[in-house]
């Protein structure tokens, strides 16, 4: 066996989901003993077989897959209790393996994930997946790029053709639950996290968090970091037309167009929505240059 | 020992990891440490926070830079994005050498996020040596590369752990973080003596010295790096001191994190075999030297 050979022999071994009862499984899929697969590359010893000195490896692979997403997705975690959560995330890492050298990229597809199997989360599946996608908005958000924004004299030089660029870091997210109050329930609770040590031997356990009732609510959210620190902040539909607009890459007229199609709203309260919305996301350094971005 | 490339840090002291817990312990108190350590990919992001508070530290303290997934080892090539930040970081810290492990982790784009230990082949020699050279090149700065815990052994092994570290570090002409718990660890989990294994280093190749602690389970013993350093692996320290002479020291505690004062206490202990070190090299420096006839 090469070196590539005994790493994809390995890897496959390492990365094979556990039992319920987070041991190694007794065989592969086609009923091939994994003693044996086990014993074709690594020796025994006088205290632990093939089989038990892999064992080390696959388990330590899992609870340390699942540790990382856990920590990303508290909230999620204390909305759907341990168990579904644990059943979510097995799932979800099954079809979707680490391919990045950092573990801070291995829940980016969560969400989408979460919106393709509802049966995960029962009927807080909407709620689930509104959850989902604010925590990942928040890692986005907490390291994302900032690009130099526009200053007051760069904004008075804007026309309808101008194409503006947004910050790296702003996420903008369109819910159906006002989850901000939710994340931020579990968020106050939850410590920082960092990459320290391989040796995961036993799941972590997360507290119980009292969560507020959630009422279907149509909620916009810009996601963003201001001084280092991640807020939530809500907006109004229209201001999240417009910045979704400009974040594709329309113009500015396009943009307010957008915003703007069937609006009952007088021209005098359009011209106060714009001007409003301008000024609070250039007071957030929202904005940048297009052509930097 | 004369001074070269590998083993030039002999004023470094010790040092502790940086970790996000003792914080709030390190800017609002100052303390005197001699240096820090950091995981590499812990900063290696966009921006944001992390970042913000790296550069506090950068300020202020020696920062040296510890990686956790180059993968030496791997039978693939190396991640370009992964050398690419890798390189941005080291440009901001200015470290004097980066380390990472002897160890492979991914195959075929997937990754393990696990230290595993590589099979003790001439052919694993020439292809983790010909990834330490590259990155070596890439980042123009010494690398160490440190000896991993395992629990396994392979059937393909032609050689002695200690015996592949050496060929390795010949090929690649690299220094060596000498991980004495991992030696530690592995020699119990493996049945050899961890004396023979430090005596085989070749001294004037070790960068740097990580001490930690580990836990025993029934048959095998695992680098948690929760616990204090134990006895055996400070004896196992002050043998290699005795044999490589002052170096610079890192105590690793990264789960259960106690206070900074208890970290920084437990790293301190790591003086007293400095200092005997440092003295018994002053003695013979002080010897009169033979006339010769």
């Amino acid at each position: 066996m090469n070196l590539l050979e005994l790493q994809r022999r390995m890897a496959e071994d390492v990365r094979r989901p556990l039992t319920d009862d987070f041991d190694m499984q007794q065989s592969t899929e086609d009923g091939t003993p994994l003693s044996d697969l086990a014993g074709s590359y690594i020796k025994p010893n006088d205290r632990l077989s093939s089989f038990e000195r892999l064992e080390i490896y696959n388990r330590q692979y899992w609870f340390r897959v699942i540790g990382a997403v856990s920590e990303d997705y508290p909230a999620l975690n204390a909305l759907l209790g341990e168990k579904r959560f644990d059943a979510l995330v097995l799932a979800y890492l099954r079809e979707n393996p680490s391919v990045s050298w950092t573990l801070r990229d291995l829940g980016k597809k969560l969400p989408a994930w979460l919106s393709e199997h509802p049966t995960f989360a029962g009927r807080r599946h909407q709620l689930a997946a509104d959850v989902a996608a604010l925590e990942w908005a928040y890692v986005d958000a907490f390291d994302g790029l900032k690009l130099p924004p526009l200053n007051a004299e760069d904004l008075q030089g804007l026309g309808p053709d101008t194409r503006l660029a947004l910050q790296p870091h702003l996420q903008l997210l369109q819910l159906r639950y006002p989850v901000d109050e939710l994340v931020l329930a579990v968020r106050r609770d939850a410590p920082e996290t960092e990459i320290v040590s391989n040796a995961s031997m036993q799941r972590k356990q997360v507290e119980r968090i009292s969560l507020p009732t959630m009422k279907r609510e149509a909620v916009y959210l810009a996601v963003h970091r201001y001084d280092d620190i991640v807020y939530y902040r809500r907006i109004d539909r229209e201001a999240f037309t417009m910045l979704t607009s400009l974040r594709d890459g329309g113009t500015l007229a396009e943009a307010l167009g957008t915003a703007f199609h069937r609006s009952r709203l007088s021209a005098e309260k359009q011209a106060e929505k714009i001007q409003s919305t301008f000024a609070h996301a250039a007071e957030l350094g929202w904005f940048c240059r297009a052509d930097k971005h | 020992m004369p001074a070269n490339r590998f083993n030039n840090f002999t004023d470094y002291g010790v040092g502790i990891g940086l970790r996000v817990p003792h914080y709030e312990h390190i800017f609002s108190k100052k303390p005197v440490v001699d240096w820090f350590e950091i995981i590499s990919e812990n900063y290696m992001i966009d921006d944001g926070r992390p970042l913000r508070l790296l550069d506090q530290i950068l300020d202020q303290y020696r920062v040296v830079q510890h990686g956790v997934s180059m993968y030496f080892g791997s039978a693939q090539e190396l991640n370009p994005d992964h050398l690419r930040r890798i390189k941005e970081l080291t440009r901001r810290t200015k470290t004097p050498w980066l380390s990472d492990h002897l160890c492979w982790g991914s195959v075929d784009g997937r990754y393990t996020h696990d230290l595993l230990p590589l099979p003790y082949t001439f052919e694993a020699v020439r292809t983790t040596a010909e990834r330490i050279r590259q990155v070596q090149d890439t980042l123009e700065i010494p690398v160490a590369v440190e000896n991993v815990s395992s629990y396994a052994e392979y059937h393909e092994s032609e050689m002695t752990e200690w015996e592949f570290l050496n060929e390795v570090i010949h090929a690649a002409d690299c220094g060596i973080l000498l991980d004495v718990n991992n030696i530690y660890v592995s020699s119990q989990n493996h049945s050899f003596d961890p004396a023979v294994y430090v005596d085989a280093v070749p001294a004037e190749r070790v960068a740097q010295i990580h001490i930690a602690g580990h836990s025993k389970f029934e048959k095998y013993i695992l680098d948690t790096h929760d616990h204090p350093v134990l006895d055996p692996v400070w004896a196992l320290y002050a043998r290699a001191i005795d044999r490589i002479g002052p170096t610079a020291t890192l105590l690793e505690w990264d789960d259960n994190i106690p206070s900074f004062d208890e970290v920084h206490n437990e790293a301190l202990k790591a003086n007293k075999y400095l200092k005997a070190a440092a003295d018994k090299i002053a003695a013979a420096a002080n010897q009169p030297e033979e006339v010769l006839a």
